[in-house]
Parts: structure tokens; C-alpha cells; sequence
């Protein structure tokens, strides 16, 4: 049964907000994996109360300012999402990977991070890569794929990597990352390095060669990584409970030695938590953590997806109310610590920075015809030489088309 | 200069160069204590210790993944695939990943490993032991792929490719592992990658080829000349980017050529080179150039000798492009 009809099929579900006291008793069988209340399941990491309040058992102890950064980058990642479907929308871009509702899941566990780490993402983190650095107008550019991309037009958007960000290179095979990061913190590990790695993919990639992979080396040799499995319910049309007969995605991890933790992905301070837990864990020479973040992919896969055709609008009901951002602005509103006004300015701040950032990533032209030949190897060898001339006689193609 | 087999050789040069530099590590099935299964590290385990020679859990998929996460943090990895047959649970990590590590991040992540695989039949191996997979590598731009033919090259290849910045596939012909014997310079040695050696200098016949089957074009050179046909031998040894220049230069002095290699024959690399030859020296030729390959079929167990291009019918493609 899909997500879709199961949460359709339960119109009467006491909706989370008349749910109290905290924690609530789960009022759903297993399979209901991708109802917001399979949170309530007692192993679930969480912080954030509905009341607003956080739960001292569990806080990070965030410091405000840290908890209003994120709120802010929330808010930014947010509009520049809307913003990027609009651009696509319009023809000016081909392509976008968002990451509606999934905002605290990414922000969270890439808060969590010490300076010194790195991030091998999936496709749908560019929240994370601007969080540890990446300029906006860098992003634009591999929107765009104009001559100032850092990947030099040579992927489609969504696919760039910082380097300066510590931020692996975005690729589309799924899954390919696990094993990479995997391998990445083993040589920190072998150098005697303080560097822990963090990947992301999401459930889908649990069915994947390379989750197998990943995790058996990672336990084997106590590796120090975070292996961080962003569940949003779906990969592109097929829901989660098509890819796992286990009792959710974090228990796979005890096959392999390896600690699996279950977070609420739509409270910001339970990602913390659980990623920090996960980060510290692993500096410490305890070896990896896979941390299940339990969200819900409120947009469709991509631009290029149409998710009517496969689910009822009306089922992500129940996880519209679980919004990370609405709840995170719930609890500072209870803080008292954000106002309207600010909220307005955040935005008007944001707007103007996305106009610039947009405009100037559309002006920039494309990159150079003989770009195509560089970096296929360190020195460009003969035949590329050739392909290069034969290239620059022409004739040309009429456009470069985004 | 000691004489050493190709497995004595590769061994040398692994050793040389943990020696020299200690971000090259090795890892890989059954690569540690007991030195692999064909005992090319044997030893190395013992100096360098299981952090830098790796016994791994049965994957390749995970030996490359990580060897390509490893690269990326700045070591230098020389992954061993035991068989070339085993290599495809990592297809997706080499094709996808480490070929296009340096393109795709417009050069913020190059990725550099070696991954050592030996190659190719006559060992009674069947189906999954003596397959010649390097086309389909050759077809992937951003790799590069070499093959030796005799120890001291293999010595030398090898540092070479531990040493360029790009990822090498090093194919090693399992048939020749002890077979070929000679004289390998000691210490540091470097055979430059995509120079191709002229083993056998000929006036008639070109004959390209590479690995185990350059002995068996040799075999076949030497019949031809007692019928008259002065062959020139190629020994590629870097098959991609291979030496252009070496192959058109021989081919517009002789006018005719013979491409010899154990891979199968359609899409296989003599189909590259013939094209390439009729691009850049169609005017010298004075017979069509043949290819003398491995057969369209899987590797077979009971006839590889009747698959493999050996000698025998090495010979009468010389001989017919000869007298063409």
C-alpha cells in the first residue's frame, strides 16, 4: 500500500497538534512508515514539542543566534527552491532538484558538522553546500551552467561540487557517494586525521549496491563516517516501503555493526542532536552511525516530475502540518525572539539577493568551446587535440540551451 | 641487473614506491598476508602492515568506492581487482565516478588510482578468468589504460602510473606472469606511459600488439621470415592514449598491418586502430589491414587455444597482407 492511500484511507487520524502529552502512543501499524506519527515510535529522536518547547532530555543546546542562523537559512533555501521551480518554469533554467520539507533535515545535520569535516551529497543538499560556504552566486552559475560554474557547464543543475565548501561533487548515480565517503574518512582515519565524513542519500539508496558496501567497510574497519539516509517517503514515484521490508531504515544497520539512530527530520534540533551525537561518535574512534532522518518530500522529485500522478495531494495533509519550517518558527515565536517585522525583512533580504544572484548568473555567458576538451585528463593528449581543431572549424550548433 | 618474472617485477615496483612515498596504499582482495592470489604483494603486508596493504571484504564495488574516497582525501591507492572478469561490480564506480571525478567538478576534485587487474586467457581459466575487458575501459574518456609485455616494462608502466595524475587501469596478462622472464633495472625506473616500443624493427608487415599475444607475433614474425616477410613489431604497452605517431610512422614505411589482440574482435581495439590508420595513412597502404582477435563468443574452457590468436593463425594474416 502506498504512502498516498494509506494516508488517505485515514481521514479520521487525530491530527498531531490535539496529541498530548508528548510522547504519544503510535495509532498506526508498521507499514504506515510514512505517516508523520510513526515519529511518536519510542527509538525516534526528537526535541522539538509541539507546544514549541524543547524537550532538556534532548536539546543540543543550540545558542540562539545559532538557532535564528538556521531559521534564516531555512528561510533562504525555501524561497531560493520556489524561486528555482518559477526559473524552470520559465524556460530559464532545465532543471531543479528541491528540497521542500526536507529544509531541517539538510540545515540540521549540516549544522552539526565541525569545520573540519566534509559532506559526500546526494543531489537534493545545495542547503547544506551554501550552509558550509558556497556562495549563492556559485550556484546560480551551475543553474545556469554558465562559464563561471565551478563544474564549467559540464553537469546538469544540482550537480556542482565546492571544494572550498568541503563539499564532494554531486553526481546522479545513486548511491555512488556511501562508498566514496566511506573511503574518504578511512584515509583521514589512516593519516591519524580529525576529519569525519558525512554522507547523505536518501531511502532509496538503501536498496542500493553501494549502502551495502558502505556500511559493511564502514563497520568493519570503524570508520569514521555519518552515513545519513534522508527517508522522505519516496524515490521519484515509488514509496518507501517498496524499498525495505525492515521495520524502518535506521535497524539496517545492526547487520553491520554499525549504531542506527532515528531522528524527527522535521524538527531541526532533533537532526542536531542526532548528527552530532553521530559526528562526536565517530571523532572519538568509535567508528560510523547511520542516522535515519524521518521526513517527507513535500515537493515532487524534480521539475521533470509530475507527483499527481502517483499520489493524492490531499494525503500530504498530515505532513504539511509537520512543516520544519512553521514548527521552527513556532518555537521561536514562543521564545519570543522573532517578530513579523523581521520576518518580512528576512524575506525583502532574500528577494534582493536572489534578483542579483539570478540576474547575474543569466548574463554570464557560457563556457568556451575548447573548456569541452579540458580536464577529460590532467594534459590534453592527441586525439582530444584533434576532436578540439576538428570542433573549432565548425560548423557551430545554433545554441547553447539551458 | 637482476632477472626477475612479471609478478617479481610488479612486486618491485610497489615496493619502490611505498617505500618512496607512504600515501600509495594497497588494498584489495586477498592482497595482504597471503599476498595475492597470484602473489604479486607478496611481502609487502609483512614491511608496511595491514594499514597500508588491505585485505578487504569480498566487494569490488567497495574496494573501488573507496579507493576513490581515499584518492579524493590525497592518497594513492592501488586497488587490486583479482580477476578482470570480477572487475563489474565496480563498473558504475569507475565509469561514473572516478573517470569523471576531474570533469564533472571543472577540475576542483581530481581523482587518481591505479587499479591493478590481471587480464587475458591461456591459463585454463573459462569464462570468468581470462577475459580481455580493456575496449570497454578504452571507451570511457577519462582513463587510461595500460598493459605490459615483459617485466622491466612492467616495472616501469607501473611507476609511471602511479606517478601521472590521471586513474590507470593496469592490465596485467596473467599469462605471462612468470613466463616472461628478463632483466629489470633496480631502483627507480620509468617506462613513460603512451610510448609504444618497436620490439621487432621490419620493412613488409606492421604488426600492432600488446601483452601475452606480443610473444605469439613474435612466434609468427620469425615463420615469416624464413618466408621472406620482414615484419616490424609494436608493442603498444599504453593502450589508451596510445602512441599514434609510433603505429602511423611504421605503417607508412611497411604499407601493410596486422592488429593483434586476445579481446574479441568486433568494437575491440584493432577496430580503433584500423580506422585510425585509415584516417592518417590511407594513401600508404597496400593492403587492407587485418585484425587476427579473439572470436565474438564468451572466453571458452576446453578451446581457449582455438580462441586465443596465437601464432598459427597469426601467421597467414601476415602472409596474405604480404602478398596482398
Amino acid at each position: 500500500m502506498s504512502t498516498a492511500t494509506l494516508a488517505a484511507a485515514r481521514p479520521g487520524t487525530t491530527p498531531i497538534e490535539a496529541v498530548a502529552p508528548d510522547p504519544a502512543p503510535p495509532t498506526h501499524a508498521p507499514a504506515a512508515a510514512r505517516h508523520p506519527d510513526e515519529i511518536y515510535a519510542p527509538d525516534v529522536v526528537r526535541v522539538l514539542r509541539e507546544d514549541g518547547t524543547l524537550d532538556p532530555a534532548t536539546d543540543p543546546g543550540l545558542s540562539l543566534d545559532e538557532v535564528l542562523a538556521l531559521y534564516r537559512g531555512m528561510v533562504r533555501v525555501r524561497m531560493l527552491d520556489k524561486r528555482l521551480e518559477t526559473l524552470q518554469r520559465q524556460g530559464r533554467i532545465g532543471f531543479h532538484i528541491g528540497s521542500l520539507g526536507e529544509e531541517a533535515t539538510i540545515l540540521g545535520s549540516a549544522a552539526a558538522l565541525r569545520s573540519s569535516d566534509w559532506i559526500f551529497p546526494c543531489y537534493r543538499e545545495f542547503g547544506a553546500a551554501l550552509w558550509r560556504g558556497m556562495s549563492l552566486q556559485r550556484y546560480l552559475d551551475n543553474m545556469f551552467g554558465n562559464a563561471n560554474d565551478l563544474a564549467k557547464g559540464r553537469q546538469m543543475p544540482d550537480h556542482y561540487g565546492s571544494r572550498a565548501a568541503k563539499f564532494g561533487s554531486v553526481s546522479s548515480p545513486i548511491g555512488t557517494q556511501i562508498t566514496q565517503a566511506v573511503g574518504f574518512a578511512w584515509a583521514a582515519k589512516l593519516r591519524k586525521d580529525d576529519v569525519v565524513a558525512l554522507s547523505y542519500f536518501g531511502e532509496g539508496a538503501t536498496s542500493s549496491n553501494e549502502f551495502h558496501n558502505g556500511l559493511n567497510f564502514a563497520g568493519v574497519f570503524k570508520i569514521p563516517v555519518v552515513l545519513l539516509c534522508r527517508n522522505n517517503g519516496w524515490a521519484i514515484s515509488v514509496p518507501s516501503e517498496r524499498q525495505t521490508a525492515s521495520p524502518g531504515f535506521a535497524a539496517k544497520g545492526v547487520a553491520y555493526g554499525v549504531p542506527g539512530v532515528r531522528c524527527d527530520g522535521n524538527d531541526l534540533f532533533a537532526v542536531v542532536k542526532a548528527t552530532r551525537d553521530a559526528v562526536e561518535r565517530a571523532a572519538r574512534g568509535e567508528g560510523a552511525t547511520l542516522v535515519e532522518c524521518m521526513t517527507y518530500r513535500l515537493s515532487g522529485h524534480s521539475t521533470s516530475d509530475d507527483p499527481k500522478a502517483y499520489r493524492p495531494d490531499a494525503g500530504l495533509e498530515p505532513w504539511r502540518r509537520k512543516d520544519p519550517l512553521a514548527r521552527l518558527r513556532h518555537h521561536l515565536d514562543v521564545r519570543r525572539v522573532w517578530s513579523d517585522a523581521e520576518q518580512k525583512a528576512l524575506e525583502a533580504e532574500v528577494e534582493a539577493e536572489l534578483r542579483g544572484v539570478v540576474a547575474e548568473a543569466e548574463k554570464t555567458p557560457p563556457p568556451s568551446l575548447d573548456s569541452m576538451f579540458d580536464d577529460v585528463f590532467a594534459e590534453l593528449p592527441w586525439h582530444l587535440a584533434e576532436q578540439r581543431a576538428e570542433l573549432r572549424k565548425g560548423p557551430r550548433a545554433k545554441a547553447h540551451g539551458h | 641487473m637482476p632477472q626477475m618474472n612479471m609478478v617479481q617485477a610488479i612486486n618491485d615496483a610497489l615496493r619502490f614506491e611505498m617505500r618512496r612515498d607512504d600515501r600509495v596504499i594497497v588494498l584489495g582482495e586477498d592482497v595482504g598476508k597471503v599476498g595475492g592470489v597470484f602473489r604479486v604483494t607478496q611481502g609487502l603486508f609483512d614491511e608496511f602492515g595491514d594499514d597500508r596493504v588491505i585485505d578487504t571484504p569480498l566487494s569490488e564495488g567497495g574496494i573501488i568506492g573507496t579507493a576513490i574516497g581515499m584518492a579524493l582525501y590525497g592518497l594513492v591507492p592501488v586497488p587490486e581487482i583479482q580477476f578482470a572478469d570480477f572487475i563489474f561490480p565496480a563498473y558504475d564506480q569507475i565509469v561514473s565516478e572516478l573517470a569523471k571525478y576531474r570533469y564533472r567538478s571543472g577540475g576542483e576534485y581530481p581523482c587518481k588510482l591505479v587499479i591493478r587487474t590481471p587480464v587475458g586467457g591461456g591459463i585454463r581459466g573459462g569464462h570468468y578468468h581470462s577475459q580481455s575487458p580493456e575496449a570497454q575501459f578504452i571507451h570511457v574518456a577519462g582513463l587510461k589504460v595500460v598493459c605490459p609485455s615483459n617485466p622491466a616494462d612492467a616495472k616501469g608502466l607501473l611507476l609511471a602510473s602511479i606517478r601521472d595524475p590521471d586513474p590507470v587501469l593496469f592490465f596485467e596478462p596473467k599469462r605471462i606472469y612468470r613466463a616472461a622472464k628478463g632483466e629489470v633495472p633496480e631502483g627507480d625506473h620509468v617506462v613513460p606511459l603512451s610510448k609504444a616500443a618497436i620490439v621487432r624493427p621490419g620493412e613488409h608487415v606492421t604488426i600492432v600488439t600488446y601483452g601475452a599475444m606480443l610473444y605469439e607475433a613474435l612466434d609468427a614474425s620469425n615463420h615469416a621470415a624464413s618466408q621472406g616477410i620482414d615484419c616490424e613489431v609494436i608493442d603498444l604497452r599504453t593502450l589508451w592514449p596510445l602512441d599514434i605517431d609510433t603505429v602511423i610512422a611504421s605503417v607508412k614505411k611497411t604499407g601493410r598491418v596486422v592488429v593483434v589482440h586476445e579481446a574479441p574482435k568486433s568494437c575491440g581495439l584493432g577496430g580503433e586502430i584500423v580506422a585510425l590508420i585509415n584516417e592518417k595513412a590511407f594513401l600508404h597502404l597496400e593492403a587492407p589491414p587485418a585484425r587476427v582477435t579473439g572470436w565474438d563468443t564468451p572466453f571458452p574452457y576446453t578451446l581457449e587455444n582455438e580462441y586465443l590468436p596465437l601464432s598459427h593463425r597469426i601467421l597467414p594474416a601476415i602472409v596474405e597482407t604480404a602478398r596482398y
